[in-house]
């Protein structure tokens, strides 16, 4: 039987202390009635004694200490999860917003998940075609990886978001796909770019929006991420499909956690951010990836905004040690007009080499990656030079270097958000511009590739 | 003694009534039998770090002590084997529970069932003391395990008992002084807290070869000492994965059994012990893993054995120092890392080093401690890398600035350091002659210098150089391109021996002292970076082991013909 309490102690957004409980756990959920009938949701972040620390989810507003009745539900939060989940849209604590009937749950999962055993994991190693050079050549995505988005406020992040979730697919494979969009404390425009955008491209159909919105409770994001994980962890554990988990914005989260940790008095780490917050992180980020003898997988993308586009900030920071590497969005290339404007030096695939070469791109991948990049960091360094010193002071082979770099962010980088290019096109564009480079430089390719590939004019 | 939970934040738990329980202790938390170590005492209260999730944990559920400190078992059984942060063998796991790790799951460390060997070195009526070998287990085909005795015990072997067992079976027994009779099995305890004991240490002698030319030939470590799995030329490799990706312990996990030794082709499985404790595992576990994880390789060490351990990252590792101190609201250090800090990774990686053994024979061990730091925003102001500076006498920089110009191995020459050079260099004369140390500054030198002229370039421009300067500058791209960087994807180079590391340095060295002479003649410079056989030299480093001397003897003379042909040319006009 479930007790009821009337002993709200203290309310202190997000807040609120329970005295005289007994069996109270920690973790546990929560429901709050209020005198007028409404019920809110809360969750238990410490007992001590018969005193139970609750973080509400919602507004305290109309909470009265006097009246309201606490309902401790004796399990942490939970959702219901089922393949209906399918082109419904819920809010960000998963339950349907979209006027459609409630899911008829398969199971009640808890929405913490639990820690994959790395000896359970299975390897990502399978090429993903986005269709966008930069991420295809120089920094691919393979299945189960989880690659973050660093961006800045007012940087298109969302275009190209949506264009990997619209151009995403795996070579030469026909399995189900379905894609998780969970939307965290962003305005209702950039959430409605994201649903209009799968509308338009038909994949509406599958995919499951979960979303909290900026005017939503702050707090409801800290469980909406955890949430679409757990719907995502079904579709792709239990129903065998590929998902593409978009997560926007994890700036919003940390913040929302930051929140919850300054009302509790927890002693603050950098910048105010609970010293948890590199765990807390690791436990969104880890549930991506695949299991052996299981046929799904969940592939992530957090998009996060860089507080100042700086990257040393604690969020982009931790989130770099947990996700394999990051696509850096460049606020000067943006103002070039380059699209998408993805800042390709520091961007990083840590999962990139499994995904590539003889029988999953082709033999000359690796080879000119790795040439590309040197040879656009070097062509940077000349066109620097070529501020300070004048055009004359480079060398002939900087002067050709310089140019290469150019070239390489017009015609390589800049293909624009409706431009699909297949893996062959992506590096076939790249010998192109290789070969404006003299030949004795191409060092990092075997001689074999230059010969085959290397346009001869 | 049974106590009673009182209150739950987290990981933190405190309970009462545990008035006989010792800190740091073992206890078991609730219905699960959750695994947590007593931090604090208070009175009869008790401040207890969980090392799993405590969801679902409230006032009232019952926390017994084992009375035991937070230990690991040794003996046979753990090589080829994988484990978390508190010896939890991750496989059995998963055979018990599937693809998630529940909670509350007892698995013992070493397998009860599986049957060893046992092959006796020690007879009856042998005088034994702690450390002897009293026999051996060929534990995996290419590790000969060592039963010693346990320290605490010595005296008279009374019996021994060879042929198949298992590790809880009495294989010997022993009498002491007094005429107690101790009977020994071939599995021991030991609290990963406190460090194993030896008769004396060393200060290192031999460097630890990696194949790495900008470690092997730049910036050396010392067998035993602080600061590369694959090649390294340990017997055993112990990688903690502290705080790691979940993704990349998987690809260790993956290519450790396929990466064959150089030394004898088995798998490298063979001669590692794995500790996964990957960030969204419980975050007081990833604390106690780099202990275990020294722990065991103290035991290998003790052997006699050269063990490797990798610590993956310790910066996460002091993350999770943070974030259970500020669980326990204890006073914030720098940047919000607890006072002790420092006192507490120079505890670990003190642990390190080449000893004596225990036991009558004098054997030899050694441990080497290499760290990962990772500094955020590559900063390494802050306080993880400043305290593992302080006590490190090897230190590479990894840069990004490399990394983005696929500069790899991204070690920076600069900034990285070895404080072995004088003490390794008799090793290196011995082996190889002087010129390999005079090789190595003059490397050096010429990088500094480099540096120096990228300052002058950058604000006039490369003409205003003189030739030699120039030289100089293209000497030091050579040294960078053609003997620094290193590509581990390309089988002939992700492994140098120090023949191919000296021969390579020597090769891009001679270029340079050929090109200075013929400077001086009045050759003409840009002919001279311009021959041929500079492109050879660029792709002398994927010579394979056995023909690069040959190769490179090759490269050399067709090198002396042309700068000879560009001097001779120089005087035609």
């Amino acid at each position: 039987m479930i007790k009821e309490y009337k002993t709200i102690r203290e309310i202190a957004s997000p807040l609120m202390i329970v005295e005289h409980v007994e069996g109270v756990t920690y973790d546990e959920l929560g429901e709050i009635e209020l005198p007028n009938g409404d019920t809110r949701r809360c969750k238990v972040l410490e007992v001590e004694g018969d005193r139970a620390v609750v973080q509400l989810f919602e507004s305290a507003q109309g909470i009265n200490l006097a009246e309201s009745k606490v309902r401790f539900l004796g399990h942490p939060q939970q959702l219901a999860v089922s393949e209906d989940m399918l082109g419904r849209v819920f809010n960000g604590m998963g339950q349907p917003i979209d006027g459609g009937p409630a899911i008829l749950a398969d199971a009640h999962n808890d929405i913490n998940g639990l820690p994959m055993n790395p000896a359970a994991r299975a390897y990502p190693a399978e090429f993903i075609q986005t269709g966008v050079s930069t991420i295809d050549g120089l920094n691919t995505l393979v299945r189960g990886q989880k690659l973050p988005i660093f961006s800045g406020s007012g940087l298109p992040h969302a275009a190209l978001a949506a264009q990997i979730a619209r151009q995403a697919r795996v070579l030469g494979d026909n399995e189900t796909f379905a894609v998780v969009f969970a939307a965290i404390g962003i305005t209702f425009e950039e959430s409605e770019y994201f649903i209009n955008d799968f509308r338009r491209t038909g994949a509406i159909d599958r995919t499951v929006v979960f979303s909290n919105l900026a005017n939503d409770p702050a707090v409801e994001r800290i469980a909406t991420p955890r949430v679409a994980l757990t719907a995502a962890e079904y579709l792709a554990f239990e129903k065998d499909m590929q998902v593409l988990v978009i997560l926007t914005d994890i700036t919003n989260y940390a913040e929302a956690l930051r929140e919850v940790s300054a009302a509790k008095k927890e002693v603050p780490g950098r910048r105010g951010y609970p010293g948890y917050l590199y765990t807390d992180l690791a436990t969104l980020y880890e549930r991506a990836g695949r299991r052996q003898g299981k046929k799904g997988s969940i592939t992530m993308i957090p998009i996060l905004t860089m507080p100042e586009d700086d990257k040393t900030h604690p969020i982009p920071d931790l989130t770099g040690y947990i996700t394999e590497g990051q696509i850096i969005l460049s606020r000067d290339l943006h103002r070039k007009g380059i699209v998408p404007p993805v800042d390709v030096l520091p961007s990083l695939s840590r999962l990139k080499d499994k995904g590539i070469g003889v029988g999953k791109t082709r033999e000359d991948h690796a080879g000119t990656m790795n040439q590309l990049f040197a040879a656009y960091s070097r062509g940077k360094d000349a066109k620097e030079l070529m501020t300070i010193l004048g055009e004359a002071a480079l060398s002939e082979d900087d002067k050709l270097f310089a140019k290469f770099a150019e070239e390489f962010e017009k015609v390589y980088v800049s293909q624009g958000n409706n431009t699909n290019r297949s893996i062959e096109e992506t590096l076939d564009i790249g010998w192109e511009l290789l070969s404006i480079l003299p030949r004795r430089e191409l060092k990092r390719i075997k001689p074999e590739f230059i010969e085959k590939y290397l346009p001869k004019n | 003694m049974s106590g009673r939970v009182t209150k739950v934040s987290g990981p933190l738990v405190v309970a009462e009534g545990l008035a006989d329980a010792n800190v740091s202790d073992v206890v078991r938390v609730g219905s699960q039998h959750l695994i947590g170590e007593i931090l604090n005492m208070t009175g009869d209260s008790a401040s207890i770090q969980v090392y799993e999730e405590t969801s679902g944990l409230g006032p009232g559920a019952a926390v017994v002590t084992t009375g035991m400190p937070l230990s690991v078992e040794l003996g046979p059984g753990m090589l080829d084997n994988i484990y978390d942060g508190i010896q939890r063998p991750l496989p059995e796991m998963r055979a018990l529970t599937g693809d998630c790790i529940t909670r509350g799951t007892d698995v013992p460390a070493l397998n009860r069932e599986k049957k060893w060997d046992f092959v006796p070195v020690a007879k009856p009526g042998d005088k034994v003391i702690a450390g002897d070998v009293l026999g051996t287990v060929q534990e995996t085909s290419a590790i000969l395990h060592k039963i010693m005795v346990p320290r605490g015990v010595s005296g008279e072997v009374v019996s021994v008992d060879s042929g198949e067992h298992v590790v809880t079976d009495v294989i010997a027994v022993v009498r002491d002084e007094k005429g107690k009779e101790h009977e020994l099995t071939m599995m021991q305890r030991w609290p990963v807290r406190v460090a194993r004991p030896y008769v004396r240490k060393y200060v290192p002698a031999r460097p630890m070869n990696s194949g790495q030319r900008i470690i092997d030939t730049m910036f050396p470590i010392a067998k035993g000492q602080h600061q590369l799995a694959k090649w390294s030329d340990v017997d055993i490799v112990i990688y903690i994965g502290c705080g790691e990706r979940g993704n990349e312990m998987t690809d260790v996990l993956m290519e450790f059994p396929e990466l064959k030794d150089p030394r004898n082709g088995e798998p490298l499985m063979k001669r590692t012990v794995l500790i996964a404790n990957t960030s969204d595992m419980p975050v007081a576990a990833r604390e106690a893993s780099i202990y275990t994880g020294i722990t065991i390789a103290e035991y290998f060490r003790d052997m006699g054995y050269d063990v490797a351990v990798l610590a993956d990252s310790t910066s996460r590792w002091a993350e999770a120092l943070r974030e259970m101190s500020g669980r326990l609201e204890e006073m914030p250090g720098e940047e919000g890392y607890p006072a002790y800090l420092a006192s507490r990774l120079a505890q670990f990686y003190e642990r390190a080093g080449v000893v004596e053994c225990l036991g009558s024979d004098e054997r030899r061990g050694s441990v080497t401690a290499i760290g990962a730091v990772s500094p955020p925003g590559g900063d390494i102001s802050e306080p993880v890398s400043q305290a593992t500076m302080r006590i490190v006498k090897v230190f590479w920089a990894l840069d990004s600035s490399l990394a983005y110009a696929r500069h790899f191995p991204a070690i920076n020459w600069l900034t990285s350091y070895s404080l072995y050079l004088d003490t390794l260099a008799p090793w290196y004369t011995e082996q190889f002659g002087e010129a390999y140390m005079q090789n190595r500054t003059k490397a050096m030198h010429i990088l500094q210098e480099e540096s120096e002229l990228q300052e002058i370039v950058r604000l006039v421009g490369q003409d205003a150089l003189s030739p030699a300067d120039r030289l100089t500058m293209e000497t030091a791209k050579s040294i960078r391109e053609d003997f620094l960087q290193q590509n581990a994807f390309v089988d002939e180079d992700a492994y140098s021996s120090y023949a191919k590391q000296f021969a390579l340095m020597d090769l891009v060295l001679r270029y340079d002292t050929l090109c200075r002479d013929a400077l001086a003649k009045g050759a003409d410079m840009n002919a001279l970076f311009a021959i041929d056989s500079r492109e050879r030299l660029g792709r002398a480093k994927m010579a394979d082991a056995a023909s690069f001397k040959a190769d490179y003897d090759a490269i050399a003379a067709q090198m002396k013909k042309e700068i000879e042909e560009v001097i001779a040319g120089g005087e035609d006009e």
